[in-house]
């Protein structure tokens, strides 16, 4: 029997139903996981993705052909039955669901398994073939727990605030900022957001959304008018001339690549937080056994370490070539196109 | 162990010297003296003896998280740390309860005495009992180095913060032959005993690379030696008993044993700074020569003959028992060509040779003359200057030759460990050879974090194939290597080995066809090997 996916230098192809995945080329069709800039490129004569995602999609790529879909609800394209299931990454994020003849292959994007409280739940689809990523497979990589996680965010922010820091949190415009903003205490102080955060805030704020006051920094804005703030900033914000109009400050980061200690110290300031919008090692394993997967082909990330682990542990297990970042420290998640 | 974490992980979460300072000088003030020695002694170079090998900390550490030792090796090659990548890989404590620093080194102490089986016994118990952080400092102390950002300078500061000291005097204290079960913190920092231990070296003065020479004023303010190729040295003579340190604080004694003769000429209370040297024939022999010297404890009798070496001596630090460097360098100079004049000629002991030079410009042709001589360019003294301590700018620097310098091809591209986990930061570069790009080093560093996250980028999209962890990528980017000696090696398929290569630019301008040749390096082992 044919393949259900195959893999091209366009990206994820489906010969039966004429479709791609996250293609990283100009095609006709795209099937898009999520809204970050490496799955959702601009270019595609057509777009289908989740009703959640279409708006930060529509946001950063402009005038394009998007359809939308539910979570769960079928589609027929061709002789492929297509569906899109919750892949808890970031808010209206999927793994995409391809059933032809019996056959079904999950291609999952970017997930995490934690419930993060902001994006809709992981949910493990079983399947015969099970396309993943691995940006943190290496068993040394172990999440904080939200709770704990929470408690250090906002340690760090009251003691900053009562010592007359501002603290500056890096993390990526879409997903992890506005998790970051729900999982911190709102009543330490002001929370202060950078453009991009704060365009990306509105767009899901007005998809129903509910995340706490934020006040965007504008180039007016007087640090000196929000004593103890909270500023959420993008990474590539923060380095720059944009992050020294804070005052005495205190800075940190927010990404999986904090669990090493030799990239807390090259990147994080002055803290670094482990919490990623991917899966750990222990994630990575859970979700893979619950599909009930045979066949599983890593994407990104320590893609020949897993894939090695997997084929030991039995799976029939392959690396294929793509395109895609997983969490980059610099600037994967920047948008194609620049938000206003 | 848990405040010694807690002043480990205030450290570690700051790039500031001041917090490091503030938190080391808070932990000086309160953890119990034991713990305070202890840390000292760890911040100081001087860790616990090694009790098991790395080999077995990676088995057992495998074993118990459930991982193939494979997999292990992987994590620890990004991980770049073992202690890191032990701590972070196993599974969470089943219990915990706070023992302190001591305690878990006098712990040890006591499985050294054991068999193996108990000793994996003890760690393993030990590593299910520690926290994440704890776990990895207790298990940097059984494997090594303890860098974890504190430099001994700071925490000497810290010290010095702490108990009202002065830095210097305590800077003394610290150096030398103790450990902590040779003395107590009342002994070493409280006590006042200059004799206490008559091993002890000064803090070496070290100089930084000349920055203009237009600013160092008229040339008769100065004094000019070759700038030798070896071993940086302190040779201690007190008491009757030698003493040779690196500047590193190595006790190096027993790997120079030629050196030991010098007892019988030199007088007691003599302390020279020099530069170890493998020598003959009145000449230096080129570093390579010094290589198969370093890193061997004992010296087998072939070794002596093939590479032997003399102390090249560049001032004196302590005369008659006295400490003399606060004089000017001119007088600690003649003192000390008077005691090296005291010493036969077959001893292995020579005066680094002043240079001859009436103006800047003679000196500035002399040294285009550095590599025939094996030297490395110049250090220019200031006559008047007093011997410092640390790295200090103004009355001493170092005027280096020129590297050499070859345009290379990059054709593989490897992540970097630890803190370069997450980037491409290691090349391999290649020279043409008619057609074919034949590699012939790598190198690691010389670009800005800017320029490695470009290349990483680039990479990540001109993969040709993978080995491993190793990327072969499109032959396309230009690097200019620098590099500070170049010799014959049959174990490298190219013939040549470089020594120190790193990159020096990244050439946007070169397309990969105006790269070297391996003719050119040929030519260049033909010059200067």
């Amino acid at each position: 029997m044919a393949d259900v996916l195959t893999f091209t230098d366009r990206g994820i192809y489906c010969p039966a139903g004429d479709f791609y995945i996250d293609p990283w080329r100009p095609v006709d069709r795209a099937l898009i996981t999520h809204g970050h800039a490496d799955h959702s490129r601009w270019g595609m004569r057509s777009y289908l993705a989740t009703e959640a995602a279409a708006p930060v999609i529509r946001h950063r790529l402009g005038d394009i052909k998007l359809e939308t879909i539910r979570y769960g609800e079928t589609r027929q394209l061709g002789s492929a039955t297509v569906s899109f299931h919750p892949a808890g990454h970031v808010p209206g994020s999927a793994q995409i669901r391809v059933a032809v003849g019996g056959q079904v292959w999950v291609a999952s994007g970017d997930y995490k398994t934690v419930a993060d409280g902001l994006s809709e739940p992981f949910e493990p689809v079983p399947c015969h073939a099970f396309i993943t990523e691995c940006t943190f497979g290496l068993p040394v990589f172990k999440w904080t727990a939200e709770a704990a996680l929470a408690r250090q965010m906002n340690d760090w922010w009251a003691t900053n605030a009562a010592a007359g820091r501002t603290s500056i949190l890096g993390a990526y415009a879409l997903g992890k900022a506005q998790r970051l903003l729900t999982s911190v205490d709102a009543q330490i102080g002001p929370i202060l957001t950078h453009g991009a955060v704060e365009n990306t805030n509105a767009v899901l704020r007005a998809q129903g959304i509910s995340l706490p006051d934020t006040i965007r920094v504008t180039p007016d804005l007087k640090i000196t008018d929000h004593p103890g703030a909270l500023v959420i900033a993008t990474p590539s914000a923060m380095g720059g001339t944009w992050g020294r109009r804070f005052g005495p400050s205190s800075s940190a980061f927010a990404s999986g690549w904090m669990a090493l200690r030799g990239v807390r110290r090259r990147r994080a300031g002055d803290r670094g937080f482990i919490v990623s919008d991917h899966a750990d090692w222990a994630g990575l394993n859970a979700a893979i056994k619950e599909t009930g997967a045979t066949r599983i082909f890593t994407t990104h990330g320590y893609t020949s370490a897993f894939q090695k682990y997997l084929s030991e542990q039995g799976y029939d297990a392959h690396v294929v070539s793509t395109e895609y970042e997983g969490e980059s420290l610099d600037g994967g998640d920047e948008p194609v196109v620049e938000d206003a | 162990m848990k405040d010694f974490a807690a002043l480990f992980t205030r450290v570690d979460e700051s790039t500031k010297t001041t917090v490091k300072v503030a938190a080391l000088a808070d932990y000086f003030r309160t953890a119990p003296d034991d713990d305070k020695l202890w840390t000292i002694a760890l911040f100081s170079g001087r860790r616990p003896k090694r009790l098991i090998t790395a080999a077995r900390l990676r088995e057992w550490a495998a074993e118990r998280a459930n991982l193939p030792l494979w997999l292990f090796e992987e994590s620890y090659s990004i991980v770049g740390d073992l202690a890191e990548t032990i701590a972070l890989i196993l599974p969470d404590p089943s219990s915990t309860a706070d023992h302190s620093l001591t305690h878990w080194i006098n712990e040890l102490a006591r499985l050294s005495g054991l068999d193996d089986d108990a000793r994996k016994a003890g760690i393993l118990a030990a590593w299910d009992s520690l926290p994440t952080t704890q776990r990895f400092l207790f298990t940097k102390l059984l494997t090594g180095g303890f860098r974890i950002g504190v430099s001994q300078k700071l925490m000497t500061r810290a010290l010095a913060q702490a108990t009202g000291q002065d830095e210097a005097e305590l800077t003394h204290k610290l150096m030398g032959n103790w450990t902590p079960q040779t003395t107590t913190w009342h002994n070493l920092i409280e006590a006042h005993d200059p004799t206490a231990d008559l091993s002890r070296p000064y803090p070496f003065y070290l100089a930084y690379g000349l920055e203009d020479l237009d600013d160092l004023g008229p040339a008769s303010d100065w004094n000019a030696e070759w700038k030798w190729d070896g071993i940086r040295g302190q040779f201690i003579i007190r008491a009757g008993d030698h003493h040779l340190w690196s500047r590193g604080e190595d006790l190096m004694t027993d790997r120079f044993p030629e050196l030991a003769q010098l007892k019988d000429y030199l007088p007691d209370g003599t302390v020279i700074d020099g530069e170890v040297l493998a020598f003959r024939n009145e000449a230096p022999l080129s570093f390579n020569a010094l290589q198969s010297r370093i890193g061997r404890k004992t010296v087998p009798k072939k070794l002596l003959t093939e590479a032997p070496v003399i102390l090249m001596a560049y001032d004196l630090l302590e005369d008659a028992g006295n400490d003399i460097r606060a004089q000017p360098f001119a007088d600690r100079r003649a003192r000390l060509a008077q005691i090296v004049d005291d010493v036969p000629d077959s001893a292995p002991l020579r005066l680094s040779p002043a240079v001859d030079f009436a103006d800047w410009n003679t000196l500035t042709a002399l040294r285009e003359t550095s590599r025939d001589r094996n030297a490395e360019g110049f250090m220019l003294k200031r006559l008047d200057s007093p011997y410092l301590s640390g790295r200090k700018k103004g009355d001493w620097w170092k005027w280096k030759v020129d590297p050499l310098t070859i345009d290379a091809v990059m054709i593989y591209a490897q992540a970097g460990s630890g803190r370069r986990a997450n980037l491409f930061t290691d090349y391999t570069f290649a020279v043409w050879q008619g057609n074919d790009l034949v590699p012939f080093t790598k190198a690691y560093s010389g670009l800005t974090d800017a320029e490695f996250r470009q290349i990483t980028a680039w990479v990540r999209k001109n993969t040709l194939q993978k080995f491993g962890p190793v990327r072969q990528v499109k032959p396309e980017h230009v690097f200019e290597l620098a590099f500070e000696g170049i010799q014959a090696s049959p174990r490298h398929k190219s013939g040549v080995a470089l020594r120190f290569p790193r990159m020096l630019r990244w050439r946007h301008d070169k397309p990969t066809s105006e790269a070297n040749t391996l003719d050119d390096l040929k030519e260049m082992l033909d010059t200067y090997g």
